[in-house]
């Protein structure tokens, strides 16, 4: 109650807000940072020289559509205003004006003459992909992106990156988070005034992967890949979302990038290789039962919860409580956690979870829910099954 | 045929047997009036569910089957055939010409419609629910990871595309043979030509849509990879073939419009169209244009470098032959007598409104710029700026202004009035905070967004439940004028009317122009 009052005074506010922004050009916006999300109304600028350039040319443009309409509406409620019956206008019968009609024909011409030029120049500069000082894989997935940094000595380090608001959020039973539909789990570190290049490409259905505030968005498409580029000149947190319709989840796979600078970079990357090759040192390791569902656990409430349940009940996905799948064949379970099931909204997550995450994950459905299995599988187990052995 | 004049049939037969002109222009009306309320009940679910941020509603995958409902009910149920309908109506009536040339074929074109957006709507109840790609329905979204429903959908695009085929057919055919003597092609009134063009457009891409559909229908059920990048496809290929469709496909839904507003506003001005010709020239311009510029939708895909500057250059040029036409509409105006009865009104708005949109177009037009822009509630609110202000408008001022010629009786003026200021202020309400959404970073085809879009998403919404409940007074104006509307005869209805069309008794009888009249 007390909630809904609070929003429409400040919807009523907010027309009033947005008037004196437009008239005094957004000069109230430093003053009220608890309006920084409040009425948003135009482009970012953004933290690239091609972003700034682009949003130059967009207030060129729309300045001088401003001009044209005031021009041509003016004309138009004049015409309205002046010439009506009721005012006594007797109607005149000309017709056809050689010159006019050139005028109007040229005219236009000659301002979309003055647009394109300086169209052609940033276009040529956003195509301009080359000599980049690091290289990103992006690859879209229903529903969450794929990095992969490119490293020359074949070192390269890969994660997923899917959204973290919570479904409770989602389904208004908690407040919503000052970021909500907003954030993710592994943000995409890049060093600032660096230019990177993205290569992007798609999984399955074709995404497109955007940040305004980077000036990039790309088509994300299954056998292509497509280059972008960016160079971010001031460090921060820079949120996208997905761009093209991809399926049930496209309103729910964001994008975060946090620009750093070059040491808290090459730190987090030095963090990143070596999770890897902690990995590497885990999936050798036998894990004990519990050791499984806890780590399994974890997996599961990120990756599985949404269409099984935190109880296993299903939902879009099928109940796991009590499954035959998930209380048969250990093996039979394992494959189609590692190959999807054709047809259905399964997917494969063979590509998207490691040796490790999968082994737990398949030991927690078989041990949590009642379903009290005992059994487990080990890391080495899922890579053999992996190779096809 | 003789020379006897013989009214309709009765009951049941007369609407499936007809093969008069009149009677399929009418049930070609009620039936696009149909879709247009199906189609706006899905989108009152859509800004239902878009009220306030967090999932309320409805469930994202339902949401997804309305965004792709919602677009296709409305391009082929509603507006395509409700401009086909008023052409059955007028174009005969405008020519002089006692029927539509091929008058049977018109019987089949308009009768297998009602079949295919049957079968459309009832994917809605089958396992894995209705299309849910999108109106656009790029593949492989559309094929290998579509439901089950898409081949209902697909056979649906095929029956469409036949009977539009058919339609611009009996258009053409007509227009060429049957002019009244004296009629010369630069005598016909500019709703003819724009809709003679209009038909040249669709029977050159509808075939190229159901060749698209046909290679998803292939990939779909056997075997083929046309789409599927796995099997050596080319999911763009899907883009670029679709676009070639879509970019005319959308000058097919606004030039009857354009034809519309230039009956109408010389009408209540009193004073003939500034620049007949020009007016010609610069419809057959933008129709030849929309041939060469479907990539503009595709910008983000990776194309090279010069096709990117060749579509953007081939985009702006547009701007130039629609100025000239919105430059005439006002001139037409200039020092004319006006008065504002209702399809003046929507004609009015339709010029204003239909300009915003297209200077959105400029801007949208601009690649670069584009980047931001591209599949954001920026181009939702740009498109429907042209095809909600621009072809629903001229379509309810067309059905205001010739109400009278059909059904012998005049419209309520108050009613109509109120009709138009609740449809004008609620539909800038709805569609003009969607431009601030898009530019801050909302993408469109998303169930629920961050709060940053929360204070516009509301004003929107509350704006399409005024926008979609106003129209139920169009329907009860337009019920109430048929069952008791106040008996006219005057054959001219409007004092500044011309045509051929306000020479014909009022109502129009069943059989019109028996014998051809004769244009000095």
């Amino acid at each position: 109650m007390f909630l809904k009052a609070k929003r429409l005074s400040k919807l009523t506010l907010g027309p009033v807000l947005l008037f004196l922004s437009l008239i005094s050009n957004g000069a109230w916006a430093a003053e009220a940072e608890s309006w920084r999300h409040r009425f948003q109304f135009n482009l970012p600028i953004g933290a690239t020289d091609v972003g700034a350039q682009i949003y130059g040319l967009h207030m060129l443009v729309f300045w001088i559509c401003v001009g044209v309409s005031v021009v041509v509406f003016g004309a138009m409620f004049y015409t309205v205003f002046a010439f009506r019956k009721s005012r006594g206008a007797v109607a005149s019968q000309f017709h056809e004006s050689t010159t006019l009609e050139i005028a109007w024909t040229i005219v236009p011409f000659v301002i979309l003459i003055g647009l394109a030029f300086p169209a052609t120049k940033t276009l040529l500069e956003i195509y301009d992909n080359k000599s980049a000082d690091l290289d990103v894989m992006i690859t879209g997935y229903q529903w969450k992106w794929k990095y992969e940094y490119i490293d020359p000595q074949g070192n390269n380090v890969s994660f997923f990156s899917s959204l973290r608001t919570p479904q409770s959020e989602i389904y208004n039973e908690e407040a919503k988070g000052q970021d909500y539909l907003l954030e993710v789990d592994e943000p995409l570190y890049l060093p600032v005034n660096k230019k990177v290049r993205f290569l992007v490409t798609g999984n399955d259905v074709i995404h497109s992967w955007w940040v305004p505030e980077l000036a990039v968005k790309r088509d994300a498409i299954p056998g292509f890949v497509n280059e972008a580029h960016t160079k971010a000149i001031k460090t921060g947190i820079f949120r996208g979302q997905c761009a093209e319709l991809c399926g049930r989840d496209h309103g729910f796979m964001p994008i975060v990038v946090n620009v750093v600078s070059q040491d808290e970079y090459d730190a987090w990357l030095g963090k990143k290789k070596a999770e890897a090759t902690e990995l590497k040192a885990l999936m050798e390791k036998e894990f004990t039962l519990p050791e499984l569902v806890e780590r399994g656990k974890g997996v599961y409430e990120r990756t599985c919860v949404a269409c099984h349940g935190v109880n296993g009940e299903g939902g879009i996905g099928k109940p796991l409580a009590k499954s035959a799948i998930a209380t048969g064949d250990i093996k039979t379970h394992l494959g189609i956690v590692i190959h999807g099931k054709a047809g259905t909204a399964m997917q494969a997550f063979g590509g998207q979870l490691n040796e490790v995450d999968l082994a737990a994950v398949v030991t927690y459905e078989r041990n949590a829910f009642g379903n009290n299995m005992g059994d487990s599988a080990q890391p080495v187990d899922v890579y053999k099954l992996k190779k096809g052995q | 045929m003789g020379e006897h004049h013989h009214g309709p049939a009765k009951g049941l037969t007369r609407w499936l047997y007809t093969t008069n002109h009149k009677d399929i222009g009418t049930l070609y009306l009620w039936f696009s009036f149909a879709m247009f309320i199906l189609g706006g009940s899905f989108a009152m679910i859509i800004r239902a569910e878009l009220f306030q941020p967090g999932l309320q509603l409805v469930h994202p995958e339902f949401f997804n089957q309305m965004t792709t409902m919602h677009g296709l009910v409305m391009v082929f149920g509603a507006i395509m055939p409700a401009f086909v309908g008023l052409a059955n109506w007028m174009i005969p009536m405008m020519i002089g010409a006692p029927d539509m040339a091929l008058p049977r074929m018109n019987n089949l074109s308009f009768w297998i419609l009602p079949f295919a957006f049957a079968m459309l709507a009832s994917t809605l109840f089958m396992q894995g629910g209705a299309p849910n790609f999108g109106w656009t329905f790029y593949a492989p979204l559309s094929t290998t990871y579509a439901p089950p429903s898409v081949t209902f959908f697909i056979f649906a695009i095929h029956i469409m595309g036949a009977s539009s085929i058919m339609g611009s057919i009996n258009i053409i055919a007509t227009v060429v043979n049957l002019r009244a003597p004296g009629m010369t092609y630069m005598k016909m009134p500019l709703f003819v030509w724009t809709w003679f063009i209009t038909a040249f457009l669709l029977v050159a891409v509808m075939p190229v849509l159901a060749g698209a559909v046909t290679m998803m229908l292939m990939d779909i059920h056997f075997g083929t990879s046309f789409f599927s990048a796995a099997g050596g496809g080319d999911p763009v290929l899907f883009q670029h073939v679709f676009w070639f469709f879509g970019h005319p496909e959308v000058y097919i839904l606004i030039l009857p419009g354009f034809g519309v507003v230039s009956q109408i506003i010389p009408t209540f001005a009193r004073k003939p169209l500034f620049g007949y010709a020009s007016m010609v020239y610069a419809t057959a311009s933008i129709a030849f244009l929309s041939f060469i510029v479907w990539a503009h939708h595709m910008y983000t895909v990776g194309l090279p470098v010069a096709g990117e500057l060749f579509f953007m250059y081939a985009t702006l040029l547009i701007a130039v032959p629609t100025g000239v036409k919105v430059f005439n509409w006002i001139t037409t105006m200039f020092k004319g007598s006006m008065t504002f009865e209702t399809p003046m009104l929507f004609s009015i708005a339709f010029v204003f409104l239909f300009t915003v949109g297209g200077l959105s177009g400029v801007m949208l037009a601009m690649a670069p710029v584009d980047f931001q822009y591209q599949d954001t509630y920026f181009v939702v609110a740009h498109f429907h700026y042209t095809m909600v202000a621009g072809a629903i408008f001229s379509l309810t001022a067309a059905t205001y202004y010739w109400l009278p010629k059909w059904t012998g009786r005049m419209y309520s003026e108050t009613m109509g009035k109120t009709h138009f200021w609740l449809s004008f202020f609620a539909f800038n309400l709805t569609f003009f905070p969607q431009h601030f959404v898009g530019l801050a970073g909302m993408p469109r085809r998303i169930p629920d967004y961050a709060l940053q879009f929360a204070d516009f998403n509301m004003v929107s919404s509350i704006g399409a439940f005024f926008y979609g409940s106003s129209q139920i007074l169009f329907l009860f104006n337009v019920i109430r004028t048929i069952r008791s509307g106040r008996p006219i005869t005057d054959p001219k209805v409007w004092e500044g009317a011309q045509g051929l069309e306000w020479t014909v008794a009022t109502p129009a009888p069943y059989h019109t122009f028996t014998t051809p009249p004769e244009v000095k």
